[in-house]
Parts: C-alpha cells; structure tokens; sequence
C-alpha cells in the first residue's frame, strides 16, 4: 500500500509534511527515536445463545501514539482526536521524557517491501451482518442435533479490520490493514447430576468465506458438544510427576508459556527472566526446535509489519535444544545490539509496544503419534487445554487441560478432568523423550495477555512426550 | 510533565446533553427504547526501574455507546467519533444492525419505577490525584522502589516502582428519562522487587496500595519493604510431594476464592445453567460461617457508584448468608429469565448487553487472626500465590498452580512452589473451618485468611 491508497491520508486528511511536523515536536526536548503510530479499527461481535441473536454490536475507534525513546526511557502519550493540536500535545507530552536539544527526524520516509499474508479480496467486516449471523444460528442448530444431552449451545462471532500506519524519527514509514475474524461454540452437556463443557473455535486473518467452506459452524459445534459429552463421563485426574503426552496443534500452548514469555528480550535486558544469559545453553532436548514465525499466511498471530512498522520474520528460538534468540523489538534490540525480530507489538494506540509472540511452534519430529503412546506405561494424554500462565522470574508455569485421558500400558483409556500441568520452563523441554511427525498449528482463537495488553497469537506442536511433568489432580 | 488535564476540561452538564441528545436522536430514528453510555477518563503512569525513570505515560480519551431496541430486538454501537457526521453514523448502524438481530422476549431496559441514582457524596472523587507535580509523581515511585531494593541484599534486581492515577467520568443516559453521571478517581504506588539466592535462583512479588484520594495511600516506603518481604520469603522455594493437608489461603489468595464465588452466582451462568450454583437458591451451599456480601453503597469504596449499568439505584445485596445462597447478582435481563427482581449489577461496558458486575464483594470476617488459624494446624501450606485458570464453574472443579510457605507445627518454615493444589468448590466452600480477622479493602473484592481443609496438593 502506498501512502495515498491509506486511508489516514485520504479520510483524515494527513500529509507527510504534517508528520514531519509531529516527529520533530516529539523530539523537541532530544531523545532518540520517535514515532507515530496511527489506528483506524472497525469490530462487530455478534452471539446466540438459547437459538436466538442475544447480543450484536458493532463500533469504531481511532487514534494515535506517541512515543520517545531516550536510552532506555520511554515516553508516551495518545489521543483519539486525529486534529493536528491533539496529535501535537501528545507529542509534546512524550517529549518530556527527553532532556536535551531538540532533535531533528530524518526528512523523507522509507516504506520497506511488506509481505501480503492475508490472501483475502473483502474483508469480513464489510460482509453482510445477515451472513455471520446465519453462521451463528447454523452452529447452535448442530451443537442442539449432535446429542441430546447437550442442553447449552452459545455461539459467538467477532471480525475486526484493524488499519494502521506507522511512521519513525529514522524514517521508518510502513501501513497495513489487518483483518482478523473468529466463531466460537461452546457446549453444556448435562446427565443425571453431571455437567460438562465443552470449547471449540477457530479463525485467522481470513474473509468469512473460511467459515463456508473450509472450517464450518457445524465441525466447531460438533467438536464443542463432542468434548462436553466425554467430560461427562470424566473422572478425577491423578496427582504427581508422571509422563505426559501433549497432543499437536492448540497444547503448544505449553511453549508459549514454558518458554515463548521468558525469550521476550524486555525480561532478558533487564535480567528478570529465568531465561537471561542462557543464549547458547541447553535448554530443551536435542529433539525440540521451536520457532516464532510471524509470516504465516493467514494465521492468526501473523501481520505483515508489527507495531513499529517493521516486517514479521521466522526467528529460530531453540535449535537442536540450544537456545538461539530473543524475541525482540526496536528498543530491546538497541540496548543489547541484537537484530529486532519484528515482535514490537501492541493492544491499540493507547499501548506501548513491546517484544510478543506471533506464531510459536516447535518443529515436527520422526516420531509416529502410535509410537509416542504405545511407549508410555502410565501418564496422561492431554489434547485440548484452557488458559496458561508463566511467572516469567521463577520459571514456572501452568496450562489447564479441557480435554485429557488417562495413558494405562500404552492404551488410551478413562477420560480426566480437573487436569492442571505444571512445570519449571527452563527444564521442560529437556524432558522431551519423542517428538511426532504431526506437526499442527491451533485453530486461530489464541490470545496473549502482557502487562494488561492482549495480542492475537498462535502456537503449535506436533504430538510430544515429556518424561516427567507434575500432573495437578486429586486423585492419589 | 504537563499537570493539566484537557480531557475534563469538557463540563460536567454537555456530556449529559451528549448522552439525552443521542437518546432523542435514536427514539427520532424509530428506536422504541434506547440507552447511551459515555465514557471519558484520562490516566498518567510512571514506572522507575532501579533507581531511573523508564516509563512516563499521559493521555485522555472518551467514547460513546448506544443501544437501542426495536420492539423486543437489540443492538448496539459505539464510537470515539463525537462530531454530528460519527454520531449520525452511530444511531444509523444501531438501528440497522437491529433489524436483523432477533426477537428476544426478555429484552428491554428495566421497569421505570425501579430506575434511580443514590444521592450525597459517595466520596468517590478527589482531584488530588492530579495534584502531584512530575518530579513528585517520580518521586512517589522512585521511593517505593528503593525502599524494596534497601531491605536486603538478596533484592539484587526489580521490575521498578510505579506511581499511577487516573480519573474518568461516565453518564448514563435512557429514553425513561434517566440522566446519571459520576466522576471517580483512583491512584496507587506499587513496587515489585526481584531477589536472588545464592545458586541463582530468582524469585519476585509485588506489594501496592490503592485509594481514591492520595490522603489515603500508604507511604511508599511502606509498600516497598512489603513487596521486599514478599519476595524474600520465597527465596529457596522446593518442591514437595504430592499429599493432602490443611490449606491456608492468604488474604490475597483468598480473594480470588471469592472472586470464583462471584463467577458461580452470576446471572448470565444461572440462567444457562453454566454455574455449579445454578438452582441452588435457599439451600446450604457453605460452611455455616460463611457469609459474602456485595455492598456498592460503601463511600468512597473501589466498586461504589450511584447507581449500575442500567441506571438502577446501587444496593447492598446479601449473597450468601450463614452458609446458605441467599441471592445471585443480576441485571434486568438475567432477572426477568429466572423470574426475580434485579440486584443493580448490571455492568455496562462501550459495546454489547450490559454485563454483571460486582460492587463491593467481600467476606465477612471472622474472630481469630492469621498467626492464631496458622498455629494450630500441625502440617500444612500457607497460599501466598495462584497461578492458571484451571477452575471449572459448571464442575466447580478447582486445580491451580501455587506457590507457598509449609507450615511445620504451627510456624511458618521453608516457601514451596511448582505444585498444584485441588478440589471442587462445591466442598471446598464446605470445607472453610476458619476465617481470619484480616478483612481489608484493597480493591473491589476483599477476604480475610481462609483455611480450607480436604484439598490435595500435587507435587513431586
């Protein structure tokens, strides 16, 4: 995109000249770097749930950081008033971070090569309303059909088309139009006393043409009531250290967790990770390499530029077991004269960036998944999961399975629930006996939460198993 | 750092023309009821990290949300856009939006006679907040964080001292004629220090002070020396094997109990049978000493305002009582689909149906401090931290990571950390045999020490 088809220039009316203007305010007490980072976000989120339309909202928001760099300092100030006064007391406002001469932005802005990632002709925001509620009535419709203990269907919609352009002291110029869309369903299964849920969902940088032909509302229903109606029959996972298989795709939450957090170059700059001076030690087993990969097509965490208007990139994190990289973004790598990865990300304009994941997944392996199994005497399969968290200093971390079974002499048998994995992460990986051929990405409906800042991200593994993991049950 | 505030600088009396105005506009356009809700606050944060600023952030904003209803179906926009040209747009795309949405034969904004707004001075706003000039914001944060790095040498590194404020403003507006609004401020200091032992292991916690008027923070010295202690506390933390004793949650612990409790009697889960509490109105739920109110009457409390998302007058509600589940917190929607009258939780955010919210939700106390619960248990853990989300509201099924201190005879002795601890709500809430005497506001939801018995700690 050039600067005349965005539409900060054609619909608000702003000119090179101007954020020449701005840059040079934002330096006028010194610092180092400054830049702008300008947003347009359209959203529409719409839910059924007891087969009616029960919620549909749509809205906008716009507005604009500013941010000054000088040394490790940093000041930021934003507005969502695009007029020129607003956007220049803000900058103003950064700029008192800064003591010194004013500074002069470099004149002439460069707009790197982007990559296209989000191979879509409209975006789903602009597709008819009536359309994505009829995705919604089709899911609820095959959740209710798929068994009749399930009682509770709740299906949800959100799009978004997020437009951005951000411009730098140093020239950096760089735009992008974000599309993003997600469906999810969600299940209660009830028998007797019990009571289950069951989650599916998915979605990506894609048009709502994915949701008709690729991933439908009825695989998600289906798979929603499918887990409610096993967690029926659940019983109480056991506690203590035991093997543990994770199957592919969505578990590779355990790397964005165990590791992918501790790898952000902030922790590692300041000294606060379990991780800092680790570069080049042994961190996982030779088995494991796992890579951060914002330039996926279409997925989820992917963009084409981050949030300081630099490109996405796939940056090897631990290769063979040995710990290669940071995550980094521009201020991290300036400090600690490594390459800025491309992970300078942000919630909105009302957020200052910082190194995040994108898509974080580990390398398939030669292992068949049969294998893997077959070789486990007891331990826990867990293929679908809740939330995680990661203290990043300490190293620990937790992931809740949603979907776990009991491994008994190489079979897969009882169904568990209350299933919490916890582990220390810079020793996790090393526990990595097998590694699948089956390498699988998520679905498309991660979402990362740092410092009260929330970013779409992905993460993926093929089918692993760890020799010993601390499985977090009742059961003795 | 400029001290003004511009973002204020609109009165008090054009947002609550804004809001009726966009009402009138949207009943004009063929709305058969609507509702507008207007948001505007302004923040400031600093962060100092050993000893140098590293974070200085200043900025205002506000934005608009509608919802309308045509008959019995709903729909709702929002925007930042204030001109005549965003805010056509915003009435136009509600009523468009719902003509497609469908009939909802529980929709619709509350009954009239029971819209209102408490009065007198809730002592929710004080503009000394804003009244620190820069250099004593930085001040304000620098000392919390050097106060933690003095304590001990051990605290080797940090993750800084914060000093933070914000103030914000909202209106609510309805076509029954409700006009509402209310200013609240908020400021804290905060400091999390990170220690270090002798093998290299590293360990942090936090400590901060919270209040809506600067009078009332603690020093921050004050609140660095407590994250120090903290931190150090759990310095040389182990592993322990798997077994099943006494639990102590902290008073911080404890208050995400309650904030579970809280997820497990609100309407929306009732009504969709999505809560493990779901028809268990008037039976036993709880040990007989337990009693949780939600009171958002309490001036100048974190969750008090004059009235909820709706524009129902605020309430203390008795949740539950000597054990037994006296009433959920609803809005006027969760109320009408399980037949009873709403409790003034309605939470109304930018976008969507109002939501449930709590006002001050807290568990009442009970006689015996911390130390005295701590010493009689023989063999036991003492919470200090939860990690995950590993709690299931439809099993109650509850399993989280933890970090802790054992307790050996009645005294605190060595921190433990990477393990889990588990049970199912439904008994662990049977399960309270004590209740400190260590009921604090820091926050909105507030619980004194519990012990809980019958939970299974996973280890090694």
């Amino acid at each position: 995109m050039t600067e005349h088809q965005s539409l900060f220039f054609h619909k608000f009316g702003i000119t090179s000249s101007d954020l020449q203007r701005y840059l040079g305010e934002a330096l006028s007490a010194g610092g180092d770097y400054a830049d702008l980072y300008f947003e347009y976000l359209t959203t529409t989120a719409i839910s059924v749930d007891e087969s009616i339309v029960k919620s549909a909202s749509q809205g906008i928001s716009a507005g604009c950081g500013v941010r000054v760099l000088a040394g490790d300092r940093t000041g930021y100030a934003y507005t969502d008033d695009l007029a020129p006064e607003k956007i220049l007391r803000a900058a103003r406002t950064a700029a008192l971070i800064a003591r010194g001469p004013a500074q002069q932005p470099v004149q002439g802005f460069k707009e790197n090569k982007a990559h296209q990632l989000y191979q879509i002709s409209s975006p789903s925001v602009d597709a008819d309303i009536a359309a994505k509620l009829q995705l919604l009535m089709r899911a609820d419709k095959a959740g209710r059909a798929y068994d009749p203990r399930i009682v509770q269907v709740r299906s949800s919609y959100a799009d978004e088309l997020r437009q951005i352009l951000v411009v730098g002291s140093d020239g950096t110029f760089a735009t992008d139009v974000q599309p993003l869309a997600r469906m999810s369903v969600f299940c209660i299964a009830k028998s007797g006393e019990n009571s289950a849920r069951g989650t599916s969902g998915g979605g990506g940088r894609l048009s709502i043409d994915y949701f008709l032909t690729e991933k439908t509302p009825e695989a998600f229903a289906n798979e929603a009531a499918r887990q409610a109606i096993i967690q029926l029959d659940a019983r109480e996972a056991p506690a203590g250290e035991m093997e543990v298989v994770l199957g592919p795709g969505w578990p590779g939450i355990l790397l964005h967790e165990a590791i992918g957090h501790g790898l952000e170059a902030d922790f590692n700059r300041k000294g606060t990770s379990a991780f800092a001076g680790l570069i080049g030690k042994r961190v996982a087993s030779e088995k494991c390499t796992v890579v951060d990969n914002g330039t996926l097509p279409s997925r989820r965490g992917s963009i084409n530029v981050d949030d300081e208007g630099s490109p996405t990139q796939e940056t090897v994190l631990i290769e063979k077991g040995i710990l290669k990289g940071y995550l980094s973004d521009k201020l991290s790598s300036k400090l600690m004269g490594m390459p800025d990865t491309g992970n300078g990300r942000r919630e909105s304009y009302e957020h200052i960036p910082m190194p995040r994941m994108t898509n974080t997944y580990m390398l398939a392996g030669q292992d068949s998944p049969e294998d893997i199994l077959r070789s486990v005497k007891r331990g826990v399969y867990a293929v679908n999961f809740g939330g995680g968290q990661v203290d990043i200093t300490n190293g620990k971390f937790v992931f809740s399975a949603s979907e776990a079974y009991l491994i008994e002499n190489g079979q897969v048998t009882a169904p568990l629930k209350n299933c919490t994995l916890i582990g220390n992460g810079p020793d996790a990986l090393t526990k990595v006996s097998m590694v699948g051929n089956d390498l699988q990405l998520d679905e498309g409906v991660g979402t990362c939460g740092k410092d009260g800042q929330s970013v779409p991200v992905g993460v993926g593994i093929p089918t692993l198993k760890l020799d010993t993991m601390t499985v977090g049950g009742t059961a003795r | 750092m400029s001290t003004n505030t511009e973002i204020l600088a609109v009165p008090e009396t054009d947002l609550r023309e804004i809001a009726s105005d966009v009402v009138s506009r949207a009943m004009k356009a063929g709305a058969t009821a609507a509702e507008v809700v207007v948001r505007e606050g302004s923040e400031f944060s600093t962060l100092v990290r050993l000893g140098q600023v590293e974070t200085l952030k200043e900025s205002g904003s506000r934005a608009l949300g509608l919802r309308v209803f045509i008959g019995q179906r709903a729909a709702s926009t929002y925007s930042s856009d204030f001109s005549q040209e965003g805010i056509e747009r915003l009435v136009k795309g509600a009523l468009e939006l719902a003509r497609v949405t469908s009939e909802d034969p529980f929709a619709g904004l509350p009954d009239p006679s029971q819209i209102g707004s408490l009065s007198g001075d809730l002592k929710l706003y004080y503009e000394d907040v804003y009244s620190l000039p820069p250099e004593e914001r930085i001040d304000y944060a620098r000392r919390a964080e050097t106060a933690a790095l003095g304590v001990d040498s051990r605290i080797k590194n940090s993750d800084g001292g914060a000093f933070d404020a914000s103030a914000g403003r909202r209106v609510l507006a309805n076509s029954l004629g409700f006009v509402g609004d209310y200013q609240r401020s908020y400021c804290s200091i905060a400091a999390v220090p990170i220690a270090q032992d002798a093998n290299g292991a590293m360990q942090r916690d936090y400590w901060y002070s919270s209040a809506r008027t600067l009078a009332r923070l603690d020093s921050p010295e004050a609140v660095g020396k407590k994250a120090a202690e903290r931190t150090l506390r759990r310095l040389g933390a182990r592993k322990i094997a798997s077994t099943r004793v006494p639990l102590v949650f902290d008073s911080e612990t404890a208050r995400s109990l309650l904030e579970s409790i809280f997820e497990a009697v609100n309407g929306d889960a009732i009504y969709r049978q999505s809560s493990f509490l779901a028809g268990k109105l008037g039976e036993k739920i709880a040990a007989e000493n337990i009693t949780v109110v939600d009171d958002s009457t309490i001036p100048g409390g974190f969750g008090t305002s004059p009235f909820d998302g709706e524009g129902i007058p605020s309430r203390r509600t008795v949740v539950i009582e000597k054990g037994v589940l006296k009433s959920y917190l609803l809005n006027t929607y969760t109320a009408k689909k399980l037949g009873l009258q709403t409790t003034g939780n309605a939470a109304r955010a930018l976008a969507g149906n109002p939501g449930i919210g709590y006002g001050n939700l807290f568990l009442e106390k009970g006689a015996r401090t911390a130390h005295q619960i701590i010493a009689d248990i023989k063999q036991g853990l003492y919470v200090v931290d939860l990690l995950g989300f590993g709690v299931n509201l439809v099993t109650g099924d509850y399993s989280r990571g933890a970090t802790g201190i054992w307790i050996e005879n009645g005294e605190l002795t060595y921190p433990v950390e990477e393990i889990t601890v588990a049970g199912n709500l439904k008994e662990m809430l049977n399960n309270i045999v004590e209740i400190g005497s260590d009921l604090e506001f820091r926050g909105a939801v507030a619980a004194p020490t519990l012990r809980i018995d019958g939970m299974t700690i996973a280890g090694a």
